[in-house]
């Protein structure tokens, strides 16, 4: 009991964050829920020998993804009550989801059981992972990421709008200027009478 | 039998609860003391870089300055304003803080003293950096502050961009060194000053180094706090001990990544005269104390002297600037290695 108690706590606190994530009436509190999950989860897999997968999983969910998200969640306004209708609502639906899905892992997991045991490498399976990532399953791995890139693309160019008649700046046109471009020095004679205009006598002195 | 077992299974797993205890301890003492004195260098920097002493009244030219400034904060009332959140106003500063000083658990002082020598190291690392901004999001949020709300927006904006430009950083090192572990990253530079990292991996070294500087949000990337335009930024309704944690956070990052730059690029411990001469070629912590005090006097050296980014600039340089040029230097560094060209070989 005592040498898995890691375990059975990171578990209990991935299954309340879970609940608070649907629980929660606050939307911002839900998303931090959310966070919670990912890091317990994390040191679930900490725990189970794959540190490559704990870091990346707090890198890029908690790091980059959730952030972006809890702004999302910041800035909308949300009505409490109408969330919580909507909670009520979709409650069946979620719980038959939920139910599939417990249906599909557990099956997995037992397709999993009867292949061989998977040993993980003494001290870390980081350099285990990057050679099977970059040898056998190089195409599929470079496949995913040229996909990955294709989708940013693709999201950029939907939500580009080019507008006419910004005063944009252009740092390079900018670092370009040159002191005639921008200066013009004038000799001015010393003033006598107050009141009076720019002296016809005024030169221009181009440097 | 079993009992025995496991009475003897805890009393181990007490004493060495008990002896990493006061590791952590040896660690976070010497980085809070660190703290109170880069607040009363940096007052003191500044104050001779714009012709001023600096604070000379508290204690022999002003050495107790940071004690006083500690008791005013602790001090003070904590006030949480009436619409804000209170919870998460509470907790935000201990969620700035706290990643600050849970990365130190990986950094190496010497050889082989780190608190945990672990081989995803630098994974670790980037793990816990990337979880700094929370305190400031949350923070920003809770207080129920326009200044506040606008200060983390930016803030997390710059936090998401220089982060994917230090990871690529990184990778140079990581590829330059074979290993994610810290340790063996700085012992790959052993050698003498002409092995360290800086030299072929030069543009990444300062790009990781501005990024660190953008990420702990230090001028001239401090729009987080734009005195000028927002007030204070996210902090704006903190007071007293809330202030003080993160101003501590802030602080002990700077600390963090001038650490970092130190071992990443410059050979953490190892001694620039290394085979060279004698006594001054012994590795040791002092060298990594004396690069750290670099990199520190840096920070406030920037902030002495550059005027604040507009947030569109800062944006520019992020994406536009520093992300392809890491690109560029990895495929370079792909080219080197793979022809077998290169100081690390």
């Amino acid at each position: 009991m005592l040498p898995a108690l890691p375990f059975y706590l990171a578990s209990a606190f991935l299954i309340g964050a879970s609940l608070g994530v649907v629980g929660s009436r606050n939307p911002v509190y839900a998303a931090l829920f959310l966070v919670l999950a990912f890091v317990s989860a994390a040191v679930l897999w900490l725990l189970a020998g794959a540190e490559f997968l704990a870091m990346a999983l707090v890198v890029v969910y908690v790091g980059a993804v959730m952030v972006l998200f809890l702004f999302v969640v910041m800035m909308i306004d949300v009505r409490l009550a109408v969330l919580h209708r909507s909670f009520v609502r979709y409650l069946p639906l979620g719980v038959l989801v939920a139910v599939a899905m417990m249906v599909q892992i557990i099956a997995a997991l037992r397709g999993l059981a009867q292949g061989a045991g998977h040993a993980f490498p003494e001290g870390g399976n980081t350099e285990a992972l990057g050679t099977l990532i970059y040898t056998r399953f190089l195409y599929p791995f470079e496949i995913a990421g040229l996909i990955l890139l294709l989708a940013i693309v693709a999201a950029i160019a939907l939500t580009l709008r080019r507008r006419e008649g910004t005063r944009h700046q252009d740092p390079g046109r900018q670092v370009l200027v040159r002191k005639q471009d921008r200066l013009r020095l004038w000799r001015l004679p010393p003033h006598q009478a107050s009141g009076e205009q720019l002296p016809a006598s005024a030169q221009r002195e181009d440097t | 039998m079993t009992m025995a077992l496991s009475g003897q299974y805890m009393t181990n797993g007490l004493l060495a609860a008990g002896v990493l205890l006061l590791k952590v301890l040896a660690v976070i003492m010497p980085i809070t003391v660190v703290v109170a004195y880069l607040t009363y260098v940096e007052r003191k920097v500044i104050g001779y870089m714009q012709r001023r002493i600096g604070p000379h009244r508290v204690g022999y030219r002003g050495l107790l300055q940071p004690f006083a400034d500690v008791f005013k904060l602790l001090l003070k009332e904590v006030l949480v304003p009436a619409s804000a959140n209170r919870f998460l106003f509470l907790t935000a500063p201990f969620l700035a803080l706290v990643p600050a000083l849970a990365t130190w658990a990986v950094v190496p002082f010497w050889r082989g003293a780190a608190l945990a020598n672990v081989d995803a190291g630098l994974l670790y690392v980037l793990a816990m950096t990337s979880m700094t901004v929370y305190g400031i999001i949350l923070a920003g949020w809770s207080s129920n502050s326009k200044y506040a709300l606008l200060g983390a927006m930016r803030s997390a904006a710059q936090m998401v961009a220089y982060e994917i430009a230090m990871g690529f950083a990184l990778v140079g090192v990581i590829m330059a060194s074979n290993s994610l572990n810290l340790d063996r990253i700085v012992v790959a530079q052993a050698g003498g000053l002409h092995h360290w990292y800086i030299w072929p991996l030069l543009p990444l070294a300062v790009v990781y180094f501005i990024c660190g500087v953008a990420e702990t949000n230090r001028a001239p990337f401090d729009v987080a706090e734009g005195e000028s335009e927002i007030v204070a930024g996210f902090h704006v309704e903190y007071s007293g001990a809330g202030f003080a944690l993160f101003f501590l956070a802030e602080y002990a990052n700077m600390i963090l990544i001038s650490a970092l730059v130190s071992i990443f690029f410059v050979g953490g411990w190892l001694s620039p005269f290394e085979g060279l001469v004698p006594i001054l070629g012994k590795p040791g912590l002092h060298w990594l104390a004396l690069k750290m005090a670099f990199f520190l006097f840096c920070f406030l050296w920037f902030r002495a002297t550059f005027p604040r980014y507009r947030y569109d600039q800062i944006m520019r340089l992020g994406w536009k600037v520093f992300i392809p040029l890491t690109l560029l230097w990895i495929g370079l560094e792909c080219v080197w290695k793979a022809v077998g060209f290169g100081p690390w070989f």
